[in-house]
């Protein structure tokens, strides 16, 4: 970042200098690597850093107004540990039930899969300590997510807030993927119609959340929405989607789905047209069938890409608020209240580290998902078809 | 990467495999599914603009002129009887999204173009060395200082000590460090970093202005160009800025008159999804706004009204809301997947 101070700075490209004479130009030239970097260092430190430095010591502290002004006082982990074991505990991690034989049946495909990949890795000649410890880590982390969803989303549970954003995340993401890659992989034919096609199926992208809750919460409407006549038809017409938490989360689900499909279908598409024409009539010469090709030559270059999309869609996918805000108002009870609306309404409340302390804790899972995806997911992934 | 329409898609039409009619019919009949999925919900937004209160209160009436008689007189009420309600909203709008994405685009092409071509070898201690002065900043400004002194005076301190302990500081990183790191605020969840931030703007007095919001969506679109633009500069030739260096020209001459006009498709994608990120942005907004600065997803989520959900009104506030934006989009939808997909996907 200082490299002004630091004499081993080296451009990629020698510029000429005309060391005779400095004029103002030259030495905004020679300074170019800063002056081009540096405005986006500062405003990252100023406006995420250090907001985010301030927001640790918040979550770490009691917030309250008083006579003129408020005061911070330094609490330690009581607001963590409020959420985690004490009297928030419901409400974020959930009410636990008694695990269902079909979870225990999950949970353990899971438990003997992470079991295999962690003994394959410690027996092998890649292992190292650091590694052995991160996945150490990683194991019982992923162990600890799973049976908090398994236990709360069988029988008596009741999932809290973090068990509800991941169901949004891996719900939407997973049906935003397969829907966009269908979709691409029908546009790649050469149907006559394709920019028509394109073109409506980039709209919902474009879309304010806000506005998509009202325009689904008009459209459900089982009286004054389109699909009225079959409501009444069926006897529903005091029926309501967002009173049941199941059909609630599946409303806030379609509503994610219908705006963000557009993006993994637009770049896929895209992907799959770069795929070049030589390359699959070389396959076709070396006799490849379209199952061959697909796999083959297809795949190696659109797994890549998705891994990369899935991505960014799981990072942006956690921040879910205005949709189940306005679609359900979080509700039943807080059957769609995701993680940030939670923190959003502790906000309200004027429980500044509370809601610091439950943003730390949605940063920290972000951040788990996004590693465990990119180290464990994405490079085998990658492997497996390259 | 990019396709040229001599080589393009590997299913296209002089290929073997002959698309027999039934195939096609099917593709046809699913890809019919999906824009019905994706049009029936704006073909009601738009016709429940124009539907009077009582069309839509007596149940769905679906085709205009046929089952209801088209009126205009929600937008005249919204945009002419009640003037700023809507209108002031809708130039916040515009200005903020407008500024703020093409700040967010300057700032950050600037920035990725400069970690692809210089090599940057920043030191962990002296990174230290401005977040103390930062904080210490912030701490005089909290005494009561005024603003411009606390930074005066942050900046004077640190250059001091970068200037005489900066060289003993061991230890660098790289490029990728830089990038990873600036990319990597985009995990941040907007609730994690807002509190400061309004804190922070209160403090500066910079709740409520126009310049406020356009500076805290310019931070979170920066990391988004920063991950688009990366990769591509990378697919740019260097041969043709290293002539130009021979001829004399300047770094920023070069930067305006050749790199950015081969980045243009680039850079059209990236306007545009950081444009749609700033238009609709919410919980941001949400924080730092007031009357006078209120943007139009609050104002839409605002109808949520006692009284029940007036759907006439808060269909044309959508309407007006996404008309710009769809329009952008339908023109440069070409630009936007490959835009994207040479700078994001790589990296």
């Amino acid at each position: 970042m200082q490299q002004a101070e630091d004499k081993r700075l080296t451009d990629v490209i020698s510029v000429p200098r005309r060391a005779e004479r400095r004029s103002i130009g030259a030495i905004l030239d020679a300074a170019s690597p800063n002056v081009l970097l540096l405005p986006a260092v500062v405003i990252v430190l100023v406006l995420s850093l250090f907001p985010l430095i301030v927001s640790l010591y918040l979550s770490l502290s009691r917030f309250q107004f008083v006579r003129g002004g408020f005061q911070i006082t330094f609490i330690g982990f009581r607001n963590y540990e409020k959420l985690l074991f004490g009297s928030e505990q419901r409400h974020f991690l959930g009410k636990l039930g008694v695990i269902e034989p079909i979870w225990l049946v999950l949970l353990a495909v899971l438990g003997v899969s992470m079991a295999v990949m962690f003994f394959q890795y410690a027996t092998s000649s890649r292992m190292k300590p650091f590694g052995l410890i991160m996945r150490v880590i990683t194991v019982a982390l992923t162990a600890a997510f799973a049976l908090l969803m398994a236990s709360t989303l069988s029988g008596e549970g009741l999932p809290g807030t973090i068990v509800v954003t991941l169901i949004f995340v891996f719900g939407s993401v997973t049906l935003q993927y397969f829907i966009g890659l269908g979709l691409a992989l029908l546009l790649s034919q050469n149907l006559p119609g394709k920019r028509f096609f394109r073109i409506a199926f980039l709209l919902p992208m474009m879309i304010t959340p806000v506005g998509i809750g009202f325009l689904f919460k008009m459209l459900t409407n089982t009286t004054q929405g389109p699909f009225a006549p079959l409501w009444i038809a069926l006897g529903l017409i005091d029926y309501s989607w967002v009173q049941d938490a199941g059909t609630a989360r599946l409303a806030v689900i379609i509503g994610d789905v219908w705006q963000w499909t557009p993006f993994m279908f637009i770049i896929l598409l895209a992907a799959l047209e770069g795929v070049s024409r030589e390359t699959v009539e070389a396959g076709l010469v070396d006799g490849a069938n379209r199952t061959q090709l697909f796999r083959f030559i297809l795949l190696p270059e659109i797994v890549p890409v998705s891994t990369t999309l899935i991505l960014i869609r799981l990072i942006e996918a956690f921040k879910i608020v205005d949709m189940p805000n306005i679609l359900t108002g979080g509700g039943p009870g807080t059957a769609t209240e995701s993680v940030t609306l939670h923190a959003y309404n502790n906000w309200r409340a004027l429980d500044l580290g509370l809601s610091s302390a439950l943003s730390y804790l949605l940063l920290f899972t972000v951040t788990f998902v996004a590693m465990v995806f990119v180290n464990f997911v994405r490079h085998r992934a990658i492997e497996a078809v390259g | 990467m990019a396709a040229t329409p001599k080589n393009r898609s590997w299913f296209m039409a002089s290929n073997p495999f002959k698309m027999s009619p039934m195939w096609k019919l099917i593709s046809y009949f699913i890809l019919g599914i999906w824009t019905t999925i994706v049009l029936f919900p704006l073909y009601w937004l738009f016709i429940t603009a124009f539907k009077k209160p009582i069309d839509v209160q007596a149940g769905p009436r679906y085709l205009p002129f046929i089952d209801f008689q088209p009126t205009l007189d929600t937008w005249n009420d919204l945009l002419f009887q009640q003037g700023n309600f809507v209108l002031r909203p809708y130039t916040n709008t515009i200005i903020i999204g407008i500024v703020s994405a093409i700040l967010a685009l300057i700032i950050g092409t600037a920035a990725s173009y400069a970690l692809n071509r210089f090599t940057y070898r920043p030191k962990p201690g002296l990174i230290g060395v401005f977040i103390l002065c930062i904080v210490l900043m912030v701490v005089l400004i909290g005494v009561g200082l005024p603003w411009f002194a606390a930074v005066a005076v942050g900046l004077g301190i640190f250059f001091l000590l970068a200037q005489t302990i900066g060289k003993r500081f061991k230890g660098t990183m790289g490029n990728s460090d830089i990038a990873f790191w600036l990319i990597s605020q985009r995990m941040l969840p907007p609730i994690a970093v807002i509190i400061p931030i309004y804190v922070m703007f209160q403090q500066a007095s910079l709740l409520n202005t126009h310049i406020g919001v356009i500076i805290a969506y310019t931070s979170v679109n920066l990391p988004l160009v920063i991950w688009f633009m990366r990769d591509y500069f990378n697919s740019i030739p260097i041969e043709l800025e290293e002539s130009a260096f021979i001829d004399g020209a300047s770094r920023y001459t070069v930067l305006w008159r050749i790199v950015l006009p081969l980045a243009m498709p680039g850079l059209i994608a990236t306007f545009l999804i950081v444009l749609v990120f700033a238009w609709n942005e919410y919980t941001l907004a949400l924080f730092l706004t007031g009357a006078e600065t209120q943007t139009m997803p609050l104002l839409v989520a605002a109808q949520n009204a006692t009284r029940g959900p007036q759907w006439w009104n808060i269909s044309v506030l959508v309407t007006l809301m996404i008309a710009p934006i769809v329009v952008l989009a339908i023109f440069l939808e070409r630009y936007i997947a490959k835009g994207i997909l040479v700078g994001a996907v790589k990296g």
